[in-house]
């Protein structure tokens, strides 16, 4: 990794020690690694579709069932910890669209500049110009609902903060002497740019894609409460809590430890982005 | 401040022309034939061209695109295939709900957001810190849907304080405006809190002290008109987000909004209404952003000095 030499502030090195001396991100990467073991070890739990109605609406703490069962005699633990598989996926590959996107682009534009970055900006803008939950849900709605669709959806409507991100870090590192230097020795673009620039990024790039995924939850959650994501009798947490408003009276278990799930993993990623963000002194 | 305003409603007229043809190719592309949600469930081929000619639907991808910005300008938004009245009515008739509650939602926000930050700051590292902050961190964490329901559960069926869902008097805009303005109060919560602590230690609050001025004079006159920039930023994007549709919220709630319309247009692929709310939608948000743009500047100098010279 060549770039990353260059510049040890905006890349890992400098602060991968101060990493564990700050409580925000400990905790925020103890919650990450808790969701990442939970998805993990979700095959030794019970299947999260299998249905047993001899004990539906079991209560928090009755036998064998530690979070209550559903109307369908599911184990609620044993979906919240399968619904985390989905959440993780969601999460990453969501994040890593927007992120190869935005990271494209907007290297693109802050390289370039001209009339490459005015084109690229343009259609960024306009793309932020949609309010981002409703415009999630006219793809998400375009097209067959599922998790791919879901995933797809979230990457392409999340992409354009990354690329503004990823433009504004560019066009500082342009003005730096190791790229004048590539450029005066005759680098192809190509190569300044994936060697050079983009690894001097970097660090913003992993504070926004840990944010990215946090948001990435959020927003399949809700996709998937509102019918359009993961499609039952799948588990997913906003599914869940969507099955469980129907017998919020009788049993507000089912709706409400789901929520509490998306709840921590939010803040997890969370605490894991803004920790970082003070580790790597990443401004904004 | 005239220019201002010009240029910025100039800069918007991009953004709407882009967010129209991203909204035209979203339902072209979107698999299905639109005429089959209205002939139901029987029909033979010569009723679908024929509905297909009417509608336009067998002209090339360029014609149908022109007609429709034809008709857009002219605020024309179709007829909804559901409720079979001019799209613009619909949207014209839900929209005093939306903006209802969004207001409701932002004046809580702000409210208690603001209150709690300063109070947390001036309780720096106390038990009440520390609690202010677990809520602030809960309130951005937390799903809007999920906050929503716990309302409903808590406050409107168990204690029965006000009425779970539905939409009528004042008593039916608290729980839905508390669910949706909790994101924003939270925010506003960690950004009063973190401004007051950096504040507080100035030496222009320090010279304010000591020349005996009270506390609390201290906090709005001299501290508080220096977050203008950062609070306009948080509640002028949250409340572009809520006034173009609290999708979620209206629809836990019952709320009659432009939300729930958009949301029933989308399950039941009614393309002219969604086609109509995103676009209608979109250009509220616009206009909301264009607002706060110019809300930066009449607040700052600085900013007025910058947009005048084009720089």
């Amino acid at each position: 990794m060549p770039g990353w030499t260059h510049e040890s502030v905006n890349g890992l090195p400098m602060g991968r020690k101060r990493i564990f001396r700050q409580p925000f991100v400990v905790t925020g990467i103890a919650m990450v690694l808790a969701l990442c073991l939970a998805a993990v070890v979700a095959p030794l739990f019970d299947s999260p579709t299998g249905q047993n109605l001899v004990h539906r609406l079991a209560a928090p703490g009755s036998e064998n069932f530690l979070l209550g069962s559903d109307h369908f005699g599911r184990d609620i633990l044993s979906r919240i910890i399968w619904g985390a598989r989905v959440s993780l996926r969601v999460g990453i590959i969501a994040s890593s669209i927007s992120l190869i996107i935005g990271a494209i682009l907007g290297t693109a534009a802050g390289y370039f500049g001209g009339k490459i970055d005015a084109i690229i900006m343009r259609f960024t803008d306009v793309m932020m110009g949609f309010p981002p939950l409703l415009f999630l849900i006219a793809i998400a709605a375009t097209f067959e609902p599922g998790i791919n669709t879901a995933m797809l959806a979230i990457g392409l409507v999340s992409w354009p903060s990354m690329a503004r991100l990823t433009r504004a870090q560019v066009m500082t590192v342009m003005s730096r002497e190791y790229i004048i230097a590539g450029t005066a020795m005759g680098y192809s673009h190509i190569r300044l740019m994936v060697n050079h620039v983009l690894p001097n990024c970097i660090a913003p790039l992993l504070v926004a894609f840990s944010l990215g995924i946090s948001g990435a939850v959020m927003a399949e959650a809700s996709l998937s409460f509102l019918g359009l994501g993961v499609q039952p009798p799948d588990a997913s947490w906003g599914v869940m809590i969507n099955e469980g408003k129907d017998f919020l009276r009788v049993a507000p278990w089912i709706s409400i430890f789901p929520g509490v799930a998306i709840a921590l993993t939010v803040l997890g990623f969370n605490l894991l982005g803004e920790g970082l963000r003070d580790v790597l002194d990443v401004k904004g | 401040m005239h220019l201002i305003i010009i240029k910025r409603l100039f800069h918007g007229i991009p953004v709407i022309l882009g967010v129209i043809t991203i909204s035209f190719i979203l339902m072209y592309v979107a698999p299905g034939d639109p005429v089959f949600a209205l002939v139901g469930e029987y029909y033979d081929d010569a009723t679908l061209e024929n509905l297909r000619h009417q509608l336009g639907l067998d002209r090339s991808l360029i014609v149908q695109y022109s007609a429709y910005l034809k008709r857009i300008t002219t605020g024309d938004l179709g007829i909804s295939f559901v409720t079979g009245r001019p799209v613009w009515d619909d949207l014209a008739e839900k929209f005093p709900y939306t903006l209802q509650l969004a207001l409701a939602a932002m004046i809580i926000a702000i409210v208690a957001g603001i209150s709690l930050g300063i109070f947390s700051a001036l309780k720096k590292n106390t038990v009440w810190d520390k609690l202010s902050i677990l809520l602030s961190l809960t309130g951005v964490s937390a799903p809007v849907f999920w906050v929503a329901l716990l309302l409903i559960l808590w406050v409107g069926v168990n204690l029965q304080w006000l009425p779970p869902t539905g939409y009528g008097g004042l008593k039916f805009l608290v729980l839905p405006a508390i669910a949706l303005g909790t994101r924003s109060m939270a925010m506003l919560t960690r950004l009063t809190r973190a401004f007051m602590l950096d504040t507080m230690n100035e030496d222009y609050i320090t010279t304010a002290r000591a020349k005996g001025v009270p506390e609390r004079w201290i906090i709005f006159k001299h501290a508080f008109r220096n977050m203008a920039i950062p609070l306009i930023t948080v509640i002028g994007l949250d409340f572009g987000s809520y006034v173009s549709g609290a999708v979620l919220t209206e629809s836990v709630f019952g709320w009659p909004g432009i939300g729930r319309f958009a949301l029933n247009a989308i399950m039941k692929r009614d393309f002219p209404a969604i086609q109509g709310s995103v676009l209608f939608m979109a250009v509220i948000f616009v206009l909301v952003n264009i607002m706060v743009d110019i809300l930066y500047a009449w607040v700052d100098p600085r900013i007025r000095q910058r947009i005048t010279d084009g720089t």
